[in-house]
């Protein structure tokens, strides 16, 4: 696990110790990156119902060093509006951040998302995406691969994953991007920028769940690592929706040490097929869209 | 003030902006806002007024329109918004939110049936359904009620004793898209009578938490017995609220309801908004011909004015209620209320008419009707159908 230590101890942690996640959760490391990019800014932080709710813990207390609202499932962007007018109105400086798992963001709550990127609301809008609706025990959402055993999927899910990162770019909103928490500097600089640009801001990052994936809590970064060096979960950035720019390419390492590691693809184990050619053709388009629209500058900043 | 002729919608839409513009000195305000007869021009109102710290947000749907409120709200701002029938049905989960956040938002609700079958009339069966919501519920008869109650609603709603929001519902069409004459306050008029709103439970860096996190099933009981308490305080801070209210805009609002003709009433009827009125006026007539008959107006459904109730029925023997909105495998939702008021009075008949639904014209003919059955009982039944186009 790498070891995060903030550049000075300018306030409260976003994450305070004591939280509840699950050990090797995705968003125990992507909360404190996310932290310490923001330095001495103050977040209010909007969180839907999801797993990342449920890190606060019970009433007093709170996980969050920050500010937060509970929303319900699907209106996390609709009160970040609410709560971003304000901001806006009354001249505070603090960003409005809306931290929601795979169920709000591709399924339930997409509308509310669509809408709130229509309107370029001044709000970043971050996806942890464990790619199942981990509160309610692991079930299939519109974000699973195709092929995963979830509780509502044994024989393994037959449709494949929605390429959210295209309907958000297809709003033409400032910035969207995807993180990896096995690549600390990629991160730290793509939220960095993504707090420089006022607008809507949409990061979209894998989030592995021990629990949900049925691998071993010690192995997540890895596990990212691997999902981005064999191409099924590309870094990439999206300039207002036209311009893109890819942060890192594939490596020649083959999806199964991926899968393999995780219990949820047993039925791709020797079977890949599928999966590969998803990533084949996922790259054939990111490519593409790189070369005849490359980001040149970066869209304008605050 | 001003007295000026205008339509229900173009009253509410005044109220509202006139209650957000105040508290431009403070954290402004916000509307999320979302189309649906017979609202519309509320929201289309206040999307072309020009706030000097506000905005209407202008969303994709009810849901997304409470979602932005709650926002705006728990950052401090005054928040409000309009809708009405399906609107509210899909709206339900953050009208929920909102009343257990104890939010001070106040939405107007202009009473329309619910689909399908589609039917854009008058029903109030689209904000009883948010009964149990923990929202104040008020019910306007007139264009100036209307608006003396919008701003009255603030007031209790963002009382600390109170912070729980306000429903005002008024008829889809009979009030909204008619024209009243009406007293139009100034901005400095609202101004004295709104102060600053100030949530004390709202996002705050000095001291974070989450708001709407988990809670244990003692402290959500707790939650829950506080709004109880709040409920019941509700009923006095209003009382103050209409002294305040008649020291500044010289009249006085209605209270929680309004009697008529009670003192030897033998006969009472009760029923709220426009129904109110013409029932009004058949009682008038009744009255001239020397029956002891009154009424209750109804004014407000939560807290519901149990005491305030029981003494307007004072010993009268029949009471009818007039409900236009049907709990369906139960009867009307007014009447379920005031039968639980009445428990251990078994020297009154209560009867419950369900009259006037999906929008039919409530006429004087109609009420007479009414009156005559129940002063023919000899008991009561289940809830009486009255079919208004006979
Ligand atoms: C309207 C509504 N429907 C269903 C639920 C139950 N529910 C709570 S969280 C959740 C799944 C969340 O999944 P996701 O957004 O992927 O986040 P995760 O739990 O995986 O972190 C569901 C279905 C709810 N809270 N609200
Ligand atoms: S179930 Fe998964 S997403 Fe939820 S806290 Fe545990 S590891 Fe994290």
């Amino acid at each position: 696990m790498t070891t995060v230590t903030p550049s000075k101890p300018y306030r409260e942690h976003l994450l305070r110790p004591g939280n509840t996640n699950c050990a090797g959760c995705g968003m125990s490391v992507g909360l404190q990156w996310l932290d310490e990019a923001l330095g001495e800014l103050e977040p209010v932080l909007v969180i839907p119902s999801c797993c990342g709710i449920v890190t606060a813990g019970a009433f007093p207390t709170s996980g969050y060093g920050m500010p937060t609202a509970a929303t319900t499932f699907a209106s996390s962007p609709a009160v970040a509006t609410g709560i971003s007018t304000v901001v806006n109105m009354t001249e505070y400086e603090n960003p409005v951040i809306c931290w929601a798992g795979d169920g709000g963001t591709y399924d339930i709550g997409l509308a509310t998302l669509s809408a709130a990127a229509e309107r370029n609301e001044d709000i970043i809008y971050i996806c942890y995406d464990n790619e199942i609706y981990g509160n309610t025990g692991g079930q299939r959402s519109g974000a699973t691969q195709i092929g995963a055993v979830t509780s509502t999927t044994s024989g393994g899910k037959t449709e494949g994953k929605k390429d959210i990162m295209a309907i958000m770019a297809a709003h033409r909103i400032p910035y969207a991007a995807t993180l990896s928490i096995g690549n600390r500097k990629d991160f730290l600089k793509k939220v960095r920028y993504a707090l420089s640009v006022k607008g809507f801001r949409f990061l979209l990052m894998l989030s592995p769940c021990p629990t949900g994936w049925k691998s071993e809590p010690d192995q997540s970064t890895e596990l990212v690592e691997l999902a981005v060096r064999s191409g099924l979960f590309p870094l990439y950035e999206i300039f207002d929706g036209v311009r893109y720019r890819i942060n890192q390419r594939p490596d020649s390492t083959p999806v199964d040490t991926y899968l393999e590691q995780q219990n949820r693809f047993r039925k791709l184990w020797n079977n890949s097929e599928d999966i590969q050619a998803h990533i084949d053709a996922q790259w054939r388009y990111l490519e593409a869209m790189a070369t005849v629209f490359p980001a040149k500058a970066p869209s304008s900043t605050r | 003030m001003t007295r000026t002729l205008a339509t229900g919608n173009h009253v509410a839409g005044y109220a509202l902006a006139l209650a957000g513009e105040a508290n431009r000195d403070a954290r402004g305000c916000c509307a999320g806002a979302y189309p649906i007869t017979p609202q519309t021009e509320i929201i289309e109102y206040l999307s072309d007024f020009s706030f000097s710290r506000g905005r209407v947000v202008l969303v994709e749907s009810e849901h997304s329109a409470m979602g932005v409120c709650i926002g705006a709200s728990l950052a401090g701002a005054r928040a409000f918004t309009a809708s009405s029938s399906n609107g509210l049905a899909y709206m339900t989960e953050n009208i929920f939110s909102a009343g257990y956040y104890r939010l001070p938002i106040v939405m107007m609700a202009v009473n329309r049936t619910l689909g399908p079958p589609w039917n854009i009339w008058v029903d109030q069966g689209d904000s009883l359904m948010m009964r149990d919501a923990a929202w104040l519920q008020f019910y306007c008869d007139s264009h100036q009620d209307l608006l003396d109650t919008t701003l009255m609603a603030f007031r209790v709603a963002e009382d600390h004793r109170v912070m729980l929001p306000v429903i005002v519902a008024l008829d889809g069409f009979v009030t909204s898209h008619t024209q009243m004459v009406a007293d139009l306050p100034t901005q400095e008029q609202v101004d004295e009578f709104l102060p600053n709103c100030l949530i004390p439970h709202g996002l705050k860096h000095a001291h974070p938490t989450t708001v709407g996190g988990m809670t244990m099933p003692n402290e959500t009981e707790h939650h829950r017995f506080e709004i109880q308490q709040s409920m019941e305080n509700a009923i006095s801070v209003l009382e103050e609220a209409r002294n305040e209210f008649e020291g500044i805009f010289g009249r006085r609002p209605a209270g929680a309801l309004e009697t008529f003709e009670i003192e030897d009433a033998e006969t009472i009827l009760v029923a709220c908004n426009t129904m109110a009125r013409t029932l009004h006026n058949v009682i008038n007539e009744r009255r001239a011909r020397g029956e002891k008959i009154g009424m209750i107006r109804l004014k407000m459904f939560r807290p519901f004015p149990r005491e305030e109730l029981l003494k307007a029925i004072g010993n009268a023997k029949r009471v009818g209620v007039m409900d236009r909105n049907h709990s369906p495998g139960s009867g009307g939702i007014f009447w379920q209320e005031i039968a639980a008021t009445l428990i251990g009075r078994n020297d009154v008949l209560l009867q419950d008419y369900l009259v006037g639904l999906g929008g039919g014209d409530v006429t004087p003919e109609n009420v007479n009707a009414i009156i005559d059955d129940l002063n023919r009982r000899e008991s009561a039944s289940t809830p009486e159908w009255k079919d208004t186009s006979v």
